[in-house]
């Protein structure tokens, strides 16, 4: 525990709980429309800003902000179309990004170990003005999350319904892909853009297993990724490990045992009340 | 003199080149209970998209509540219900938060839910007899059972319109009496309906006009046409079989 005495474990700590905390709610409504993915995809083309970034000598961090957003936006404007070549396009995106990125990079005068920290993550060389970046836009991500949770869920439940109801749904839409991004930039210093969709999907899959309503599953995904962050710190700071793998095999770790668990505990329920059958289907059709 | 609710004039739907609507007009006025009737892919589901503005008219106009439908902002008026419900990715969500999805047209994006809103997501959920199941998730119940959820939606938003999209079709006997009872207190309250159906089943007295959409185009528009041959036949089960596809992408998004 001494490890956490000096500043720099503080500040992994403080921004991996941040993250921790944003990524499933903002994941709950990337998983509910199937977009899982997306992360992985919007941290591909934020790398490319991290390349131009430091070709530029700008802050990484903030041209990644823009590159990702500029990407989420595109990537949204081809998902509403809704054309079968549609991800083909999303293809392009991603290795565009990852490869434009590494490119930038090679360019610029920084080492293959600068581009690694943006891979992998590099919790440790988190500055205090990273720092002060992570924990604003953490912050902001997670009251818009929570604040708009009624009209998101609904738009990611039944889009053409919303759309009835009178819902600004495109500029919902907008809002969850420049979200998207945000929170990948700021989670690409923690856990690396490979890893960031890890952090926002797997937590609500766990969730999920257990769960009977949205409201319970994001708190209980917010809950396991604050678990997953906190503990991935805590292992990587005593065992040596890398941060942000040690928090994504955390986080997938509770996956497995909750759901080894709750499949146990179906069978067991099953086999101790066996005359509790479930209803019986109702009729199909009236007969006179 | 009744107030108009919907009226199409003219309209023209095509699905990549291909017409499903040709130059349909139809009039809803305030506290009419319509029924558009068809078979598969005669394009009648598409006719009341296209008055929603969930797909686009290639030609004609659609007004709502004497609106045009660019300029209709009124959304709170209506209350939609979709044919089935989207399976999601599978986050669970409870009837209760489904239902509760409806008072958003009225409360808007911002506020969150008050009293207000809590009452009428209850008497939503007592109106089609699943108050006792408003904790349970969604894709634990039965298909008529998602159905009244969807009806439940619509009506916590207290709308003037309801617009139904076959709400009787693969629905169990209890759930379409408990539909029926629902829409029958809505129209006793001077509520007005539009509703595909293939089939009116115990939905039969409510019906006011029958619109029969045929190829496209509009065949019938009056009393609600008499069963004629084996659909006369008490147990004609009204499942089509050899009956065309829907057109491709009708519910693809």
């Amino acid at each position: 525990m001494e490890l956490f005495q000096y500043p720099y474990m503080q500040r992994a700590l403080i921004g991996a709980l941040v993250i921790g905390l944003a990524a499933p709610a903002l994941g709950i409504y990337l998983v509910q429309r199937r977009l899982a993915l997306i992360g992985d995809g919007v941290g591909h083309v934020a790398l490319t800003g991290v390349g131009a970034g430091l070709l530029l000598n700008r802050s990484p961090v903030l041209v990644a902000v823009i590159v990702a957003t500029l990407g989420a936006i595109t990537i949204e404007l081809v998902r509403a179309r809704g054309r079968t070549s549609g991800d083909l396009a999303l293809a392009l995106l991603f290795y565009g990004g990852i490869a434009g990125g590494v490119m930038l990079v090679g360019l610029s005068d920084a080492t293959s170990a600068n581009l690694n920290a943006y891979l992998f993550g590099s919790l440790t060389t988190i500055s205090p003005q990273d720092l002060t970046t992570i924990a604003v836009l953490g912050a902001a991500i997670l009251i818009t999350m929570l604040a708009l949770r009624p009209a998101l869920f609904a738009v990611c439940h039944d889009e053409e319904y919303a759309r009835v109801s009178g819902l600004p749904v495109r500029t919902l839409n907008l809002l969850l892909a420049v979200a998207t991004a945000v929170t990948v930039t700021i989670a690409m210093r923690a856990v690396g853009v490979l890893l960031i969709s890890a952090l926002m999907v797997v937590p609500v899959a766990t969730a999920q297993q257990v769960t009977r309503g949205f409201r319970t599953t994001m708190t209980a995904a917010m809950a396991l990724g604050l678990f997953a962050a906190g503990a991935g710190v805590w292992v990587a700071a005593t065992a040596d490990t890398a941060p942000g793998a040690s928090v994504v095999l955390l986080a997938i770790a509770s996956f497995l045992v909750v759901a080894v668990a709750a499949a146990a505990w179906r069978v067991l329920r099953r086999r101790a009340v066996p005359a509790a059958a479930p209803h019986p289907e109702p009729h199909e059709v009236v007969l006179r | 003199m009744t107030s108009p609710v919907i009226t199409v004039t003219h309209g023209v739907v095509g699905y990549d080149g291909r017409p499903v609507l040709r130059d349909v007009s139809l009039a809803v006025t305030a506290g009419e209970v319509v029924a558009v009737l068809g078979a598969n892919g005669s394009g009648k589901s598409t006719l009341i998209r296209a008055a929603l503005g969930l797909v686009p008219l290639a030609a004609g106009t659609v007004e709502l509540f004497g609106t045009p439908l660019r300029r209709f902002r009124q959304w709170q008026r209506i209350g939609y219900v979709p044919q089935r419900l989207g399976a999601g990715g599978g986050v669970p969500a409870t009837v209760r938060e489904v239902v509760a999805s409806g008072r958003l047209a009225r409360r808007g994006v911002l506020r969150p839910p008050g009293r207000a809103d809590r009452e009428a997501v209850d008497a939503a959920l007592h109106a089609v007899r699943l108050a006792d199941r408003a904790r349970d998730p969604v894709a634990t119940l039965s298909g008529g059972q998602q159905q009244r959820t969807l009806i439940a939606r619509a009506l916590a938003g207290r709308p003037e319109l309801l617009v139904l999209d076959e709400p009787t079709a693969g629905v169990d006997a209890a759930s379409q009496e408990a539909f029926a009872g629902a829409l029958h207190a809505f129209v006793a309250d001077g509520g007005t309906v539009l509703l595909v159906a293939h089939e009116l089943g115990p939905l039969r007295p409510l019906i006011s006009r029958a619109v029969v959409v045929h190829q496209g185009g509009i065949a019938h528009d009056g009393a609600v046409p008499e069963p004629a041959g084996h659909h006369a036949e008490p147990d004609h089960d009204h499942v089509h079989p050899h009956g065309p596809d829907e057109p491709a992408g009708l519910w693809s998004n």
